[in-house]
């Protein structure tokens, strides 16, 4: 039994339990207005209901999607500009340049101009997704690159690779830790970002993310959804930051012993 | 006897910030199948210039590199480079990854052939327990012995050592030296190696070109009649007369000031 608890994940998830119980203990002991703070017990019942009719899933997959193809054209223009910044002199520098000027403006307030030339939808949160990840990726990408052992690339060109193969075969590889810390910090920003602009983003609720469910369950004062809706980017978070990523980290970087100097 | 490569009146010169910088100048010679050849000189006599621009990475300014009397002007798996530095095997490849990788883009063998072949180095540099490893959690001695292994796998025309085991522990350069006499013995394959180590150079080589510093010239080319051997009357006979010649390059340099 004793041995259980210096597993710090049980640890954790004791913290995270007396913080439900503590939770569900102050809001019935102060008889708080549930449409105010609802109960632990209340949200997570909420939680599970929303969870099996759909709803809830469909929202959050909804912002995933978003999030997905943003990321997914954001790291297309990122690794055009890195391979036009690792080939030219003036590539690498337009690239310093507009990467010292855009990161850091919060990709949030892009969200007013985004709505004013694409409307209201999807393209506008794709496009302040694409600027949320975009100067990060482009940096770490681009720091793998250049910290590429010289004599790894002399290697590769000594197995006689050149061009796209050796790209392909020997840099890519070999800025594989610059790239995935690109792609992690990547995540985290458009994570954010995409909850806090369908926040904003009203009136087509149909296309709506978790960001809108949550707003929308404001609106209609279903307290214990809101904060079911909070839990659900609190949980998706997780997953993805120490899940996902953990466990590309271990299939990867950790086994090679490559690690980016972050 | 038939040449394998040939170097002639070669000059290799390069800008810096300071003007045009010349490395090496008007070096020729040339080596033939199976042989072991030398560069020896210390640091700055443009020795690991003159192996670069033979691997094909450096163009010479000025005369030509020629293997089987084709001109040589870019890299390839015909003369393959070891490095001195142990990041030269790819860290996300196991060592038997490693010693395939070439054989399957530079020979383009099929995944069971090349496994096989990959194998049989492994084991000639008697790594085989470690085929499944990384590079990371071997030990600088493995991982230049795993460099080997893949080189002699390409089954290139020439091996290109740029002093391998200058990174390592005396007692291991020792013994990788030992191992690579053996293995030349068994592939008989042509070495140019260049090291700044006379001994190293009498103990490996059959032939060993000593390049005077500032810029790199030929200042002789010694006939080592001690190759093998390792603190013998012989050998100490040819260090020495090594010595001498690179001691009178010392007080050359020292009279022109430096490099």
């Amino acid at each position: 039994m004793k041995n259980i608890f210096r597993h710090p994940v049980v640890r954790k998830g004791c913290i995270v339990l007396t913080l439900f119980i503590l939770w569900e203990a102050l809001t019935r002991f102060f008889e708080l207005n549930p449409l105010l703070f609802p109960p632990a017990t209340q949200v997570i019942s909420s939680f599970i209901s929303s969870t099996i009719n759909g709803e809830l899933p469909g929202y959050a997959w909804q912002s995933l999607k978003v999030l997905l193809t943003g990321m997914a054209i954001g790291a297309l223009v990122a690794l055009f500009l890195t391979t036009l910044a690792v080939s030219t002199r003036i590539g690498a520098e337009i690239l310093e340049t507009l990467t010292a000027m855009f990161n850091p403006l919060p990709a949030i307030a892009l969200l007013p101009l985004a709505l004013l030339w694409f409307g209201l939808g999807v393209n506008s949160l794709i496009f302040v997704i694409i600027h949320s990840v975009l100067w990060p990726m482009s940096l770490n990408t681009y720091t793998g690159f250049v910290t590429v052992p010289p004599t790894l690339k002399s290697v590769g060109q000594n197995f006689g690779l050149s061009g796209w193969r050796l790209v392909a075969g020997i840099l890519l590889p070999a800025a594989f830790p610059y790239i995935l810390s690109g792609f992690k910090i990547g995540w985290a920003f458009a994570w954010r970002t995409i909850i806090a602009a369908e926040l904003v983003f009203g009136v087509a609720a149909r296309q709506g993310g978790l960001g809108w469910f949550i707003y929308l369950h404001r609106f209609e004062l279903n307290t214990d959804l809101v904060f079911a809706g909070l839990l659900t980017v609190i949980l998706i978070g997780l997953v993805v930051e120490n899940l996902l990523f953990k466990w590309i980290e271990r299939k990867t970087v950790l086994r090679w012993g490559m690690s980016a100097a972050q | 006897m038939p040449l394998l490569l040939s170097v002639n009146d070669v000059t290799i010169s390069y800008p810096t910030e300071s003007g045009l910088f010349t490395a090496v100048q008007d070096v020729s010679f040339s080596i033939a199948p199976g042989e072991k050849f030398i560069l020896l000189g210390p640091s700055g006599c443009g020795k690991s210039t003159l192996l670069k621009a033979v691997a094909g990475f450096l163009k010479p300014s000025a005369g030509s590199i020629e293997l089987d009397g084709r001109k040589i002007t870019r890299p390839g798996p015909d003369r393959v480079v070891i490095f001195q530095e142990f990041d030269q095997l790819l860290p996300w490849k196991t060592v038997l990854g490693n010693v395939i990788y070439p054989l399957k883009v530079a020979r383009k063998m099929a995944d069971g052939d090349a496994r096989h072949e990959g194998l049989r180095f492994i084991q000639m540099v008697g790594l085989e327990r470690f085929s499944d490893s990384y590079p990371h959690q071997l030990s600088g001695g493995m991982k230049q012995r795993v460099a080997i292994a893949r080189s002699l796998a390409i089954n290139p025309r020439m091996l290109l050592m740029d002093e391998p085991f200058a990174s390592l522990d005396a007692l291991t350069r020792h013994r990788m030296q030992e191992e690579l006499l053996g293995i030349w013995e068994a592939s008989k394959k042509t070495i140019l190696f260049v090291t700044h180590s006379i001994q190293e150079a009498v103990l490996l080589g059959d032939r060993i070109l000593i390049l005077s510093p500032g810029p790199g010239q030929v200042k002789q080319i010694v006939v080592n009649t001690a190759v093998g051997q390792r603190e013998n009357t012989e050998s100490l006979r040819i260090e020495n007369e090594i010595r001498a010649l690179l001691e009178f390059h010392d007080e050359a340099q020292s009279k022109d000031g430096g490099q």
